[in-house]
């Protein structure tokens, strides 16, 4: 039963073959069972979510149909919850029960979806194998000596080991896509500006961009039909006519133009991966997919460019962390510096603390120059590279991540760890829509495949996705230790 | 470019976070190849290139200067550390 699909409990349950309360009962059951062992939740709201299953069983029997109408979902811990501890996988906020809903978690209530609680993550969204969350690292379903990939491990690890239908995760350089590859799901981030970032915690401003993580692209579809839509709370969301991102499902792939970006297929990509992602695109060839070799020729300065920027916005950001209003305090501060340094010292891990410096260095006096605005000119060539690609192609196609899951405390030097993400970052400077969906298995661990997709073309990303899950089976499978 | 441990110091402080010399010493290696790493952008062709600040270089989108949001002080102040009278309460400031 747990297999089944977010599409499939939203059909089942408007057929009456189920009831929310049944279905939340049969999920809640699981997280208890399995996430001993993985992790990937920091806080269950098992009460509320009951009470959720109940009013939806409710709205079920009278005919309702808003459309995640009692399907259980998880939220990142990311996500302001009213009423529920909202951590954000930090020290800092362990103490923060949050006064209001992000838009959201408003946005899936009012769509009818039960929340059974709130998932792990790095603190702060910083990280790419969430080791750098205060409640601990989260494993890997496939493997559990092995990372679930970061920042939404949680959701990703919960999803796979299908703990949960769908969940919600947060990409500021690949946080959506990297662990969904890892996890072997599918996982969408869309473009920037679609889902509010009201009530998600922010990390880099110009960067964060929310999205759905399920099984297949259909889940995802459903799922980014309740979160996404104009948001006057947000002031860089998007004023466009509410969209449906299921409508591409079915479009046939005849005389698609999928570009192949060659710097996606160079030095440093597994050669066992690379197989997996050729494979995969003689699967879209045989739906009629035309294939193009095109050049993004400097996504290699994606990286440091964004280790520039990220860092640059989250010393912004996190300087609201003062011990003041909300979040942790020390104990008997002597003054109000003591009280600023100590609080943010005790309330902040080492890969946050990390990231504050860079971003206070490079804005720091006599140094913005050489590296903010030298990295946001940057910024502007890389989105450059995407537009001149897309006067020729449909959709960019190539590996979410370089290599396979790799084993907790393997990327001790922050450098290595900050490479994971080579292949995801250049679609968050360009704030273009990507996603990731599973395309294979090698030793047992899963391989995902990236898409990328001009501006607000969503539910062609989506398609394609479909389309491809259609003849493939890889987003069926769950690790043997969780079936 | 190399970071030593009293850089670090001068930065922490800037971020206002409290550091042992020890956990400065320890950030000077990342911080280190941080720095090291990010230089490969001294190369990049942006000669002339505008500094891209916003993926849609959207323009600030104002509202009518109204009230909409109502008085959630009591709320806000019940997740505060330290309260008092409807004040948050900070160390003495003025000796």
């Amino acid at each position: 039963m747990s297999q089944e699909t977010l599409s499939g409990w939203v059909r089942r349950l408007q057929a009456r073959e189920i009831s929310s309360r049944e279905l939340t009962q049969l999920y809640l059951e699981r997280i208890e069972r399995f996430d001993p062992q993985l992790n990937s939740f920091i806080t269950v709201t098992a009460e509320s979510a009951l009470a959720q299953a109940e009013a939806a069983d409710a709205r079920l029997a009278n005919g309702e149909q808003t459309p995640l109408l009692g399907v259980p979902v998880a939220q990142k811990d990311i996500f302001c919850t009213e009423g529920v501890r909202t951590s954000c996988g930090s020290r800092m906020l362990d103490p923060f029960v949050s006064p209001y809903d992000a838009t959201v978690v408003e946005r899936m209530n009012a769509a009818g979806a039960v929340m059974l609680g709130k998932t792990n993550m790095d603190e702060f969204a910083m990280g790419s194998s969430n080791e750098t969350s205060f409640y601990g690292p989260v494993r890997n379903p496939w493997d559990i000596e092995r990372v679930p990939g970061g920042s939404s491990g949680g959701s990703a690890a919960a999803v796979g080991a299908r703990l949960v239908p769908g969940a919600t995760g947060t990409d500021t350089g690949g946080s959506i896509r990297e662990p969904a590859a890892f996890c072997g799901i599918t996982g969408l981030k869309p473009t920037y500006g679609r889902v509010s970032r009201y009530g998600m915690i922010a990390f880099a401003s110009s960067l964060d961009q929310g999205g759905p993580m399920a099984a297949t692209a259909e889940d995802c579809g459903l799922m980014l039909n309740a979160m996404a839509g104009f948001d006057p709370r947000d002031s860089t969301s998007v004023e466009r006519p509410a969209e449906d991102f299921t409508a591409g499902l079915n479009q046939d792939l005849k005389g698609l133009r999928i570009g192949l970006p060659k710097e996606f297929f160079g030095e440093g990509l597994d050669e066992k991966v690379r197989g997996v992602i050729d494979a995969a695109v003689e699967v879209l060839k045989g739906r009629g997919a035309e294939i193009r070799e095109v050049s993004l020729p400097n996504s290699h300065l994606s990286v440091p460019a964004y280790y520039v920027i990220a860092p640059a916005e989250c010393s912004s950001n996190l300087a609201r962390f003062d011990g003041v209003r909300y979040g942790h305090r020390c104990d008997d501060p002597k003054d109000l510096m003591d009280l600023y340094t100590r609080s943010r010292g005790e309330g902040f891990g080492d890969e946050v603390k990390r990231r504050i410096m860079v971003g206070t260095y490079v804005l720091s006096a006599g140094y913005y120059d050489a590296y903010y605005l030298k990295a946001q000119k940057v910024r502007r060539i890389i989105a450059d590279d995407f537009r001149s690609a897309f006067q020729d192609v449909d959709v960019l196609l190539g590996p979410t991540t370089p290599e396979l899951p790799f084993a907790l405390g393997a990327k001790a030097d922050p450098v290595s760890m900050y490479l994971s993400d080579i292949y995801t970052i250049a679609a968050n400077l360009a704030g273009l829509p990507a996603m990731s969906l599973p395309a294979g298995e090698i030793d047992g661990l899963p391989v995902g495949l990236q898409l990328i997709g001009n501006y607000f073309d969503e539910a062609r990303l989506l398609g394609v996705a479909h389309q491809y899950q259609q003849e493939t089976d890889w987003h069926t499978r769950v690790p043997a230790a969780f079936a | 470019m190399s970071v030593e441990a009293s850089e670090v110091q001068r930065i922490a402080h800037l971020a206002r976070l409290a550091m042992s010399d020890e956990k400065a010493r320890e950030f000077a290696g990342g911080l280190s190849d941080i720095f090291a790493f990010v230089e490969q952008l001294d190369g990049a062709p942006i000669e002339g290139v505008e500094p891209m600040a916003h993926p849609l270089d959207a323009e600030q989108r104002l509202r009518p200067d109204a009230v909409t949001e109502p008085d959630n002080r009591e709320g806000f102040q019940a997740i505060a550390p330290a309260v008092e009278g409807g004040l948050y309460l900070v160390p003495r400031v003025i000796e």
